[in-house]
């Protein structure tokens, strides 16, 4: 069994109203270091096979058939 | 073909929560409509007297809501079903020139689907989608009468009895409704393949409309959009919830007849449009 960890982040410039709206909240709970806040969205999958390349080539084609829309999401992939 | 003749499918799973009032709207428009699961379409869990295929129909409306819970992102999951399953008829159905509609999030679904924008001419659907319904700028839901601006100049086959200019108003409610393409160079390919079809506005006509009138904050103000051949469109707001003018939120002060005829609402012309499209071209 190998276990993925995939983590999916907004690209740079794509506007993030959940991350913004933390931080506008963050500061006015008085966290006056915070200077941004970005959501991310992370999964885990887990594989019934005992290759982590194979594993990691598969959830690479999962993440680019269903978990990320190509225009607005950059994404990362741990395998364990 | 003749009205009578002419069947649209109006596709629901679990989730979807507008295929009754879409129905009746085609229905309302001289042609005939059924509400189809798309188990029946892939032939999943249903006896054979309800399977059907897509090549029964005339046309293929995906119906609003939030199908499976709108889960991954708005129309992901409606759309990778379809996907493993009718791609092949799917892409037959468009390159038929058969029109496809998806309203709300049946647009969620067809940008995932890869059917809209699609960009090349004679390519009924990209591998990858090359747009996104991205989440509101205010970070949640909106529902209210949007104004839309028509700015298609003759292509969309959805829009013939509407004229360029016009604005009409239409109701918005999503969550996800920002159009968002990867560089600026795709939206004036878009505008230049004249496949814009509506933009939101103001009562001021601004092309550049703030909140609330832009529900979403999508650059270029771009509500509604149509593939290169115009017979597959989708937009945000819902024209079937202004398909009768008592579906307008200031009917009771403005009256049944605004000027389009008795109880006839700002949406209706898409259908009678389309539909004019089938009779004359198909």
């Amino acid at each position: 069994m190998v276990k993925a960890h995939v983590t999916v982040h907004l690209k740079p410039g794509i506007s993030d109203p959940e991350g913004n709206n933390t931080l506008k909240a963050l500061q006015l709970l008085g966290f006056d270091g915070v200077v941004a806040a970005h959501t991310t969205r992370v999964w885990t999958i887990e594989l019934a096979t005992k290759s982590k390349d194979k594993a990691k080539e598969q959830v690479d084609a999962m993440c680019r058939r269903l978990l990320t829309n190509p225009v607005i999401h950059d994404y990362t992939i741990k395998v364990e | 073909m003749n009205k009578k003749d002419i069947t649209w499918a109006v596709l629901r799973i679990e989730g979807t929560n507008s295929e009754e009032e879409s129905a009746r709207c085609m229905r309302d428009v001289g042609v005939n409509a059924e509400i189809v699961h798309l188990k029946q379409l892939t032939g999943d869990d249903v006896i054979q007297s309800e399977r059907r295929k897509l090549s029964d129909y005339d046309g293929l409306w995906i119906a609003g809501g939030f199908s499976a819970g709108d889960y991954i992102r708005a129309g992901a999951i409606l759309a990778a079903r379809m996907k493993s399953k009718l791609t092949p008829e799917l892409k037959e159905f468009i390159k038929a020139g058969k029109p496809m509609l998806g309203i709300c999030n049946g647009f969620q679904i067809m940008v995932e689907l890869g059917v809209l924008p699609s960009m090349e001419r004679k390519t009924p659907m990209t591998e990858l989608p090359t747009a996104v319904l991205n989440l509101n700028d205010s970070g949640h839901y909106e529902c209210r009468p949007s104004l839309l601006r028509h700015v298609n100049r003759g292509n969309c086959k959805f829009t013939g009895r509407i004229r360029g200019g016009e604005v009409r108003t239409v109701i918005s409610s999503h969550a996800e409704g920002k159009f968002l393409m990867a560089s600026e160079a795709d939206y004036k390919r878009l505008a230049d393949q004249d496949q814009i079809v509506f933009t939101y506005t103001d009562p001021d006509g601004s092309a550049a409309p703030k909140y609330p009138w832009s529900p979403n904050g999508a650059p270029h103000a771009i509500a509604g959009v149509c593939n290169p051949e115009g017979t597959v469109m989708g937009m945000m707001p819902h024209p079937e919830r202004v398909f009768w003018r008592h579906g307008h939120p200031d009917w009771t002060r403005t009256g049944l007849d605004a000027g389009l005829g008795w109880d006839v609402g700002d949406g209706r012309a898409i259908f009678d449009s389309i539909v004019d499209y089938q009779t004359k071209k198909l």
